[in-house]
């Protein structure tokens, strides 16, 4: 296996894990952490899958929108952690509205 | 080529004019803001006018801003169906603009209440530049981009009104990110695939292999997703339902359409070859449960914002509906009647979502079980729910019924007799649940109640959008017309 493909195959892995952390997860906090890992798989995926086709200069274009993704990604997680904040303010627990009647019905580890 | 070429330049008015307003009223008194959203608002309805004028002698516009060349520039397509879709948006934005600075004006200083932020209108004019933009956005990352600032901005909106909203919006949030992210994830595959972005390069680039099934599969995945297509429609109605009532109307209308038409404009734009017969079906079957669905939950729901926000589940299961039609005989007049159900869907359910703001406002409930009286008190209001419902319901002579007829007839001369059962089932369900509600409103109230004043841009705007549902069922040609530019090959070749 060369090294970018090895990047894109960990890139689509993390793109997974985050996948089913974000469904799966019922904190906020790793919620959001989730989302920010499949951010970081497809933005590694981004970078390798192009390296892995062409040999010759880098190309310049994945490396602008991975830029750009990464600044959308961080504007996206601040304004969602200050949401979640009102959320655990408003509720008492950082969780959805359907897990927080849940978790009040029986006891959890807040996972 | 443009009779006059400064023309090519008014494409980024749309987008640019309700963003400087935005970037303005952050800082403006907050008197000033509604004014600056009016501008910025009208300002982007001229220029798509003035773009749609002429559109039919140009032909299809492709901008590339900043004169930067693919892949890193941004590419803008004004065509029939970006600049359709960019008048509904500025139209519907315009009276809701009205709307919405009657409702937030007297409001006192109370606590949640969003004249208390000020950040109701920045907000609400990053969602109308965001919307411009996705429509007229030429390329993959360009349309990422933008889909992220409207995701955003709406949070922000539904947020604002505080309490159970805050959940609601928190759940659209994630649900918006992870749907933007599988699509990344897909126009990540694609760029490997073709080396390139914009959406007219890619169909010839693009031959049929897993890695390019597997892009098109996580591409609509995640739009499907922001699109709230049954099964994945589980965060609407809450999102929708606890929104103000102009923040209600815009996303019901307008923002969902947004990522809709750009699975439609992909589909037919970048990848026709791989849509395949069978993926089609499952969209159209997803259509099918989402139009049954959501029908027989706006029947059970009790709040009269539940049941509209569970309405346009329904809707938006029409639109997909069409996607095994676009494809064969008959296609151009799917293609049209599917643009013109998503424009006459964007008036009727803009108006509702204002006309029940506007009975939410006064009466302080919105229960279904509150409205004896609501005739009486709030006739015009009324009235208006009647009106979209009749173009929701698909009743001539309403725009709903030309984009519902449309369909049925390519339906039935290609004979999917599903999807025929399905469009005339569909319109039966939303008599039931429109009738629910205008035979519980006309009926009297158990106390003396008398007509309610109101600021009058809260009655008419909701109204204005409502006639303007029924107008283009009456005036079809201009819209045929323009909606007919551009139209992807796949489909015009396939006219017969």
């Amino acid at each position: 296996m060369t090294a970018p493909s090895l990047y894109a195959f960990v890139g689509a892995l993390l793109f997974l894990v985050g996948l089913y952390g974000a469904l799966a997860r019922r904190h906020l906090v790793r919620k959001i952490l989730a989302v920010n890992l499949m951010a970081s798989g497809t933005f590694l995926l981004l970078i390798a899958l192009p390296a892995t086709a062409a040999a010759g200069p880098p190309d310049p274009a994945p490396r602008a929108m991975v830029l750009t993704g990464i600044v959308v990604a961080v504007s996206a997680t601040a304004f969602a952690l200050a949401l979640a904040r009102r959320v655990r303010a408003e509720q008492g627990r950082p969780l959805l509205p359907g897990d927080a009647s849940e978790a009040a019905q029986g006891p959890t580890d807040d996972r | 080529m443009t009779a006059d070429p400064t023309v090519a330049h008014w494409i980024v008015g749309p987008i640019l004019l309700p963003l400087l307003a935005a970037a303005l009223a952050f800082a403006a008194p907050p008197r000033a803001r509604p004014w600056l959203a009016a501008a910025g608002v009208l300002g982007a309805l001229l220029t798509a006018a003035l773009l749609a004028a002429h559109l039919p002698a140009a032909g299809p516009l492709h901008y590339r801003v900043g004169g930067w060349p693919s892949p890193l520039g941004v590419l803008l397509v004004a065509d029939g169906l970006s600049l359709t879709l960019v008048l509904t948006t500025t139209a519907i934005v315009a009276a809701a603009t009205s709307y919405a600075a009657a409702y937030l004006h007297p409001a006192p200083d109370a606590p949640g209440h969003p004249s208390a932020a000020p950040h109701f209108w920045p907000l609400w004019l990053f969602v109308c530049a965001a919307l411009n933009a996705v429509f007229l956005a030429g390329d993959l990352f360009n349309a990422y981009v933008t889909l992220e600032l409207l995701g955003l901005a709406s949070v922000g909106l539904i947020a604002l009104s505080g309490g159970p909203a805050l959940g609601a919006g928190m759940r659209y949030l994630l649900v918006t990110l992870v749907g933007s992210m599988a699509y990344l994830m897909g126009v990540a595959l694609l760029y490997a695939a073709t080396g390139s972005l914009d959406l007219p390069a890619i169909a010839p680039a693009l031959a049929a292999s897993p890695q390019a099934s597997l892009a098109v599969a996580l591409v609509t995945a995640g739009l499907l997703l922001k699109t709230a297509l049954f099964p994945l429609h589980f965060w609407l109605p809450p999102a929708h339902a606890s929104a103000l009532g102009p923040v209600s109307a815009v996303l019901s209308a307008l923002v969902v359409k947004a990522t809709f038409v750009l699975t439609l404009r992909l589909w037919h734009q970048a990848f026709p070859d791989l849509a395949l017969p069978a993926a089609r079906d499952l969209l159209g079957a997803l259509g099918a449960l989402a139009v049954l669905w959501g029908g027989l939950q706006a029947l059970r729901q009790q709040r009269l914002k539940a049941l509209v926000a569970y309405s346009t589940v329904a809707q938006v299961g029409y639109l997909f509906l069409a996607f095994p039609l676009l494809h064969g005989p008959g296609a151009a007049d799917a293609w049209r009647g599917v643009v013109y159900l998503a424009l006459a869907h964007a008036f009727a359910k803009s108006a509702l979502f204002l006309a029940a703001g506007v009975i939410l406002r006064v009466t302080g409930d919105d229960t279904v079980a509150a409205l004896p009286g609501a005739a009486k008190r709030l006739p015009l209001t009324v009235f208006t729910i009647g009106l979209a419902g009749v173009s929701l319901m698909g009743l001539p002579p309403t725009s709903g019924f030309i984009g519902k007829w449309l369909l049925l007839t390519t339906a039935i001369a290609a004979e999917r007799w599903w999807i025929a059962a399905v469009l005339v089932a569909g319109g039966l369900l939303t008599a039931a649940y429109m009738f629910r509600v205008l035979a519980k409103a006309l009926l009297p109230a158990a106390a003396a109640v008398t007509r309610e004043r109101l600021p009058p841009a809260l009655g008419w705007s909701a109204f204005a959008l409502a006639l303007a549902g029924v107008a283009l069922g009456l005036a079809t040609s201009a819209p045929l017309g323009l909606i007919d530019i551009g139209a992807p090959p796949a489909v015009a070749e396939a006219a017969p």
